[in-house]
């Protein structure tokens, strides 16, 4: 044991946690290597899923990593708690007309969840993962902070609002101060054998990407009833075919042809129907956001000015947030957003600071 | 610190007196036993000796012993070797719930070729019911394929009555020994085993060899081609190397064989009443006194295998949580589920099998250690303070309330 304290890194076999563990070692932290398995090795074994974080392959570069650092590495199996907390939720959000985050849900419930909690079990006082985001305790808010990495390119604080106070200080995120390139560039130094392997882009249990095939295979076709579709006037213009295969903002896939660029407005499950309409009418100025988090203060008490980001690759726009009686919290945008789609989440910035975030109800 | 280690059914360290001879294989004694000259001659000598060490370990004859390269070959020589040469005789076999891979698969293998399987349940300490045996016997059964020993339970089967029922209906008997061979005695005259796998590096020899025990005029097809080795039933220059150390650690093991299972059997039972005395809520998997020396296997309620395991990897104890080949994919256990354990039970099911190394001053480290590791677990584990609650009479009260 050392004076820094024991960290289990969560390691994928990927440069970034690679990294993550040979910095927090040189910290002089206790370090020990952990792969999360959460996905069934009988599916790895037929995908060849090289860009993902859970295949079978992820655990032999993991191990090859964490004996070229000489720390103690073991997988840990999440396998049944990924299934009914990130899987089954993507699912169910699919069929119900919203579009998930399956990143944000494990981050919440499997890494900074599950994962710490056995970490702790183990002795060690901290976990650590290749996250690109910077995280501290600030003396003047005596409280921890969620900051942009400086590689702004790579930041993912919008998949980390969900952190608790509690679990922040036991977590450590040692990229957020560096550029891509240069942990890169650490790696090739140290000899990692992962130095040029490709960032992971894809939802990791989802082979090919194809999104729409994983549900039906997990679900049943049947699930995926066709139905109507109208375009915002009411007009019957089309037929669907399932309301999990669309997104709204969606242009491509629907095979309508009404003279115009036709784009998904809106999901309505309730009639499981699908609203299209012109660009202009996928822009909406409010939202509604539920499941909120806070990380600057514990309760959203009055309305704030912030910048508020809609997906992971839209840019934060500035707004203003209002705590409703609910918990809910109302967005009013200065500028008309495009695609402000359920199911996704959006993020409060102040400054380079996370200020909390939730989940999409709807927009309007 | 301390390091104990209690896998000795995953694998064992090689014995000195092995090390030795494998060295003079390695460097003096490196023909290649097929050649003419004096080098090819001496290597050939170094095989049937270690031939004949293993056949009298089991009563057989040397030429009924052909060496493979471990037990999983083995398993699957007997098994695919016996079905494919008496497919015209029926298609049924019978194995059971609780078998390893090698013949669980092997066995799931045949299906995909039209052949049956029967999969015999087991008791809950992982006996079997031979009424149940007989009932599942069927003019067009060919084979019966049984462990000797549970590898994850320790649990001995009833070989000699299984080895009589066969004999009787005149089927072919195969038994995966790789558990008990070199620590249990085996005479397969007596128990009328006509196949039988073994391994070395379960014997304190090298991996990567094993053997099976072929019965005179037993029919059966080899897996491989190309060569008469093995008397062209398992081709392929031998392994003269780990064929010696096969050899002699099956000779000493023989020797050994009585004091040893003296020795391991106190010292398991040691630990096993230290355990269940010292830890609340914990059960002794398999059968409590018909189990092999030196194998301890317990489910410790409210905590997962997987953290149990690793706690005690860092405090240098070396154990398991089922059988090395699963615990990498850490599923419930096929055999604690087929002894009708439930899930979550078994996912806190944790093995250590003691082996020539272990000495009591291991076992009282263990009966130390593994008590403060237990309730440091159940301390963080909402199910077990969800138990607690409930039987806490107070609380039940309040649950009531609401």
């Amino acid at each position: 044991m050392t004076a820094k304290g024991t960290v289990v890194v969560g390691m994928s076999g990927g440069v970034d946690s690679s990294v993550a563990a040979y910095l927090l070692k040189e910290q002089g932290y206790n370090v020990i290597g952990v792969t999360m398995q959460i996905w069934s090795p009988q599916q790895e074994d037929t995908e060849e899923n090289v860009g993902g974080c859970c295949s079978l392959s992820a655990v032999g570069d993991a191990r090859r990593v964490a004996d070229k650092l000489d720390i103690p590495y073991y997988v840990m199996n999440f396998r049944d708690l990924f299934e009914s907390e990130v899987i089954d939720y993507f699912t169910s959000e699919y069929l119900q007309g919203r579009t998930p985050n399956p990143c944000i849900a494990c981050n919440k419930k499997i890494k900074f969840e599950g994962f710490l909690t056995k970490a702790r079990a183990l002795g060690a006082d901290y976990v650590a993962t290749g996250h690109y985001a910077q995280l501290y305790f600030d003396a003047n808010r005596q409280r921890y902070v969620l900051k942009k990495a400086k590689d702004r390119a790579k930041d993912q604080t919008y998949a980390l609002y969900n952190f608790t106070q509690e679990q922040m200080a036991h977590t450590l995120l040692p990229l957020g101060g560096y550029e891509k390139s240069e942990i890169r560039q650490i790696a090739a130094s140290i000899g990692l054998r992962v130095a040029n392997k490709p960032d992971s882009q894809e939802i990791c249990f989802v082979p090919d990407n194809d999104y729409k095939k994983f549900i039906e295979e997990r679900v049943g076709a049947e699930k995926f009833k066709s139905g109507p579709i109208y375009d915002t006037e009411g007009n019957r213009v089309g037929t669907h075919e399932g309301l999990p295969n669309y997104t709204v903002g969606q242009r491509k896939g629907l095979g309508l042809a009404l003279g115009y660029p036709v784009y998904v407005v809106r999901l309505d499950v309730e009639n499981n129907a699908l609203i299209v309409g012109r660009d202009n009418e996928v822009f909406q100025k409010n939202l509604i956001a539920k499941d909120n988090n806070f990380i600057l203060f514990d309760k959203l008490t009055e309305e704030m000015e912030v910048e508020a980001k809609i997906r992971y690759s839209a840019p934060p726009a500035p707004g203003v947030i209002k705590p409703l009686e609910n918990g809910e919290v109302l967005v009013e945008f200065k500028e008309p957003q495009r695609a402000i789609t359920p199911g996704q989440a959006v993020v409060f910035y102040q400054d380079d600071y996370v200020v909390g975030g939730g989940t999409i109800v709807k927009g309007f | 610190m301390r390091r104990v280690y209690l896998d000795h059914s995953a694998t064992t360290p090689v014995r000195p007196e092995v090390v030795q001879l494998v060295n003079k294989y390695l460097t003096e004694t490196f023909g290649n036993p097929s050649s003419v000259h004096a080098f090819g001659r001496e290597a050939r000598k170094g095989v049937e000796t270690a031939r004949e060490q293993i056949a009298a370990l089991i009563k057989a004859k040397p030429e009924e012993i052909f060496f493979t390269s471990g037990g999983t070959e083995a398993d699957n020589m007997a098994i695919v070797g016996t079905a494919m040469a008496n497919q015209t005789k029926g298609k049924h076999i019978i194995t059971t719930q609780i078998e390893h891979h090698a013949v669980l698969d092997t066995c799931k293998s045949l299906i995909k070729q039209g052949f049956e399987v029967t999969f015999l349940p087991v008791n809950p300490d992982a006996t079997i019911d031979l009424e149940l045996l007989k009932s599942s016997i069927r003019d067009d059964t060919i084979l019966i394929t049984m462990m000797h020993v549970n590898n994850e339970v320790g649990t001995i089967l009833p070989i000699k009555e299984v080895g009589q029922i066969a004999k009787e209906k005149g089927i072919i008997f195969h038994v995966d020994a790789v558990q008990s061979f070199g620590k249990l005695p085996i005479d397969v005259n007596e128990m009328n085993i006509d196949l039988l796998s073994a391994s070395g590096h379960k014997i304190y020899a090298l991996k990567g060899t094993g053997c099976l025990y072929i019965r005179k005029g037993t029919k059966i097809a080899p897996l491989f081609f190309g060569g008469s080795q093995e008397r062209k039933r398992r081709p392929g220059t031998e392994n003269v190397p780990g064929i010696v150390a096969f050899g002699l650690a099956a000779h000493l093991a023989g020797q050994e064989m009585e004091a040893e299972a003296e020795r391991l059997t106190k010292l398991r039972d040691k630990l096993i009443d230290g355990i269940l005395e010292k830890i609340p809520n914990v059960q002794l998997n398999g059968h409590r006194t018909n189990r092999l020396p030196g194998h301890v296997n317990v489910s410790i309620r409210y905590i997962e295998g997987e953290s149990l395991l690793l706690m005690l990897d860092m405090k240098g104890i070396a154990a398991s949580s089922g059988s090395a080949c699963t615990s990498g994919s850490l599923d419930p256990s096929h055999v604690l589920l087929a002894m009708g354990i439930p899930h979550e039970i078994a996912h806190g099911s944790l093995r250590m099998t003691l082996g020539k190394g272990t000495t009591e001053e291991d076992v009282d480290y263990v009966l130390e250690v593994l008590p403060e590791i237990v309730e440091k677990l159940r301390s963080m584990s909402p199910l077990y303070n969800s138990m607690k609650l409930e039987n806490n009479e107070e609380c039940s009260k309040c649950t009531q309330k609401r």
